[in-house]
């Protein structure tokens, strides 16, 4: 997709490239020559302090990090100086794909190994490998596949969340008043901090002695409005405070797709007659299809990371039945510091996520061919 | 015999409109019912924090709800954060914990999102106007690598930072917060960039180089002011992200770079909780972003519409 919309500027078009000298190139490559051999170098003196071999002094890993930024220098500017406007374009993705590498696939690649060991954080001693016994241990864990159902619940509440931020959009879109007003205030919800959320809304107003939702809930006639007790109860109150934080970032995506949509078709379908029923169903909602899809998507992605309100408000009970994966695994991080175990749990539950977000790419995206042939 | 056939119609239709107003006042009524109740629910929660912010136990414990007609504004919950008025010139440890904690949190998120910008925004435009070749990594291997982070879930890498930060005696500080907190949002930014300077015209850019400036000079002088608006928006959904983290912070950090939610978050005291306090700090959290929210709502709409009409 991108190689076509990426419309390149080829400086040749405009000026014969310069022939890059012999000398400037061989001064390219030497230059990240020494960046390597210091990052290398830096990089085995503290692994083999780190083993125990010899002592150079080090007291951290942070020489290695210095390296590593220093390599990263070294490698940009021998992009210029070996392949002029070449190397200068590069550049600009250089940065941030040396520092997501950095973060991210180093990170990774060392979860991935402490997730088949044995590693207790307070304890003394490294990581002991112990193969499979932790994945043996999931499987039979009976809390993380009750995390993992939760999960399900959750993910399904977006239907509603969705239906609730497509009304509202459709309103914000329509004429009326006030509209920059209720824009703001509708917006106000995703500021807010999860964890004031969780303490103000969750602890404060649905506290069953004095708060406000409760005593609404008592003049409704719930004799006993225990928001947390139940199971089901509380994974719904949980749901509604999501969803009270998220449903106004839905709703902006889908405005502003509503509003992107062609007037033509509109007036057309009103003076044809149609009713607005039938205007919402057979024109806006197809149309408005692949918006919706993007903001479900985001969504989606927001709520798989849920934890913060869980961690503050619930801390997963009652007997579980709040936990969502995270929630779940910082607690085994916190309370036993078993940590082997907690990144195995981490892992599985992301391989679990990509393979859940392509099969409903790929699920959507054959749905919407589908979709596409049977209106026209 | 010809007058009674041209008449009825009309009466129809006299019928039809009045019937029709009725219904179209009625669907306005609802629809004006809808927004103010939704707007209650949005406003409500923010409303209950500030008061209860101004309140004393028993009015906390009776369930009091408007100011000056259900109870007497107290500030006993600023008074314990050393903010209230007799306090404020005074000197009070709870405020300097807090101010530490403030600043934190200011530093964390604004040196966060405007890495995330810079490195995104560099990112973005590359992607969007030259052809890479690393490797095997083509731009479109490349977009969805950056893009792909979006999916990833904290707790996959909580524990590695931990024991990576620990190596690199970067746990409770303020960078290794702020690096995290780049890696967060980033592929956020790069999204929304790599719209925005698809709307460029190449022209323009073209023009540049005609002119003389290099790639970097065309880039610094040309694009960055057309797209400023799109990297503002960009920077205010970062700063909402960062401002409002917990996880990490929670993880990472304890007595040095602890920020504003990992403390309201652990205000738990022997007593029981002191709502007032609690309330108090709440607020003070959630101010500045409100305030943020209220005065540039355009630029995080512009944001978070990105995407949407593609």
């Amino acid at each position: 997709m991108d190689e076509a919309t990426a419309r390149a500027i080829e400086s040749d078009d405009f000026v014969a490239p310069d022939p890059i000298p012999e000398s400037r190139k061989r001064l390219g490559r030497m230059v990240f020559a020494v960046g390597t051999v210091v990052l290398v170098v830096t990089a085995l003196a503290r692994l083999l302090q780190e083993l125990g071999s010899f002592d150079f002094g080090f007291v951290t890993w942070r020489p290695v990090l210095y390296a590593y930024i220093f390599w990263g220098i070294a490698l940009g500017w021998s992009q210029v100086l070996r392949r002029g406007e070449d190397g200068k374009r590069a550049l600009f993705v250089l940065p941030a794909a040396l520092f997501v590498v950095a973060m991210v696939v180093f990170p990774l690649l060392f979860a991935v190994y402490v997730s088949f060991t044995d590693w207790n954080l307070s304890a003394l001693g490294g990581p002991k490998f112990n193969g499979l016994a932790n994945l043996r241990r999931m499987t039979s864990d009976p809390f993380y596949w009750n995390a993992m159902l939760n999960m399900v619940w959750y993910i399904l509440a977006i239907i509603v969340e969705y239906a609730i931020a497509f009304g509202m959009a459709l309103i914000l879109h329509s004429q009326i008043r006030a509209r920059k007003f209720f824009r703001v205030v509708f917006l106000l919800p995703l500021m807010l901090s999860p964890v004031a959320l969780s303490w103000m809304v969750g602890k404060s107003m649905m506290e069953i002695r004095f708060g406000p939702l409760a005593n609404l809930a008592r003049w409704l006639g719930w004799d006993n409005p225990a928001f947390f007790s139940e199971p089901w109860l509380a994974r719904s109150s949980i749901m509604v405070m999501d969803a009270w934080t998220f449903i106004p970032l839905m709703m902006i995506i889908l405005l502003a797709g509503l509003q992107s949509l062609p007037k033509e078709v509109m007036e057309a379908a009103k003076v044809d007659g149609a009713t607005p029923w039938q205007t919402f169903w057979k024109i806006t909602f197809p149309l408005m299809l692949p918006v919706s899809i993007t903001a479900v998507i985001i969504r989606v992605i927001f709520k798989l990371k849920l934890a913060d309100i869980i961690i503050n408000v619930t801390s997963g009970g009652p007997g579980g039945a709040t936990d969502s994966i995270t929630s779940f695994i910082f607690r085994v991080y916190r309370d036993r510091s078993n940590v082997g175990y907690g990144t195995l749990l981490a892992v599985v539950y992301l391989v679990i996520i990509v393979a859940f977000l392509l099969a409903l790419l790929n699920l959507l995206s054959r749905w919407m061919r589908g979709y596409d042939q049977e209106v026209s | 015999m010809v007058a009674v056939p041209e008449a009825i119609p009309e009466v129809v239709e006299q019928e039809e409109t009045s019937v029709e107003r009725l219904r179209k006042l009625f669907l306005r009524m609802l629809v004006y019912g809808i927004l103010f109740v939704w707007a209650v629910i949005c406003l409500f929660p923010i409303f209950w924090t500030v008061t209860t912010s101004f309140k004393m136990a028993p009015d906390v414990m009776r369930g009091h709800l408007i100011p000056w007609v259900d109870f007497t504004p107290q500030w006993l919950g600023w008074r314990s954060l050393g903010l209230s008025p007799e306090t404020i010139f005074n000197y009070s440890t709870v405020r300097a914990e807090f101010m530490k904690r403030f600043m934190n949190s200011v530093v964390t998120s604004l040196s966060a999102s405007f890495l995330a910008v810079v490195l995104g925004s560099l990112a973005a435009y590359g992607l969007s106007r030259f052809r890479y070749h690393f490797g095997p990594m083509k731009n479109s291997d490349i977009s969805f690598f950056f893009l792909s982070q979006l999916i990833l879930p904290p707790v996959v890498l909580a524990l590695p930072f931990l024991a990576l930060y620990k190596g690199l005696a970067l746990l409770d500080t303020r960078i290794g917060l702020i690096l995290l907190y780049t890696l967060m949002v980033m592929p956020i930014v790069i999204w929304i960039m790599r719209d925005q300077f698809k709307a460029i015209p190449v022209e323009l850019e073209e023009a540049a180089l005609v002119d003389g400036l290099s790639v970097w000079g065309a880039f610094l002088r040309i694009v960055v002011p057309i797209s400023l608006p799109g990297m503002v928006a960009a920077f205010i959904l970062s700063l909402i992200l960062c401002w409002n983290e917990y996880f990490f912070a929670a993880l990472l950090t304890s007595t040095e770079a602890k920020t504003l939610p990992v403390m309201v978050a652990s205000q738990t005291g022997s007593q029981g909780i002191n709502w007032w306090s609690m309330a108090a700090l709440s607020t003070a959290a959630i101010a500045p972003l409100l305030i943020v929210g209220i005065i540039l709502e355009r630029y995080i709409i512009a944001g978070m519409s990105t995407g949407a009409g593609k």
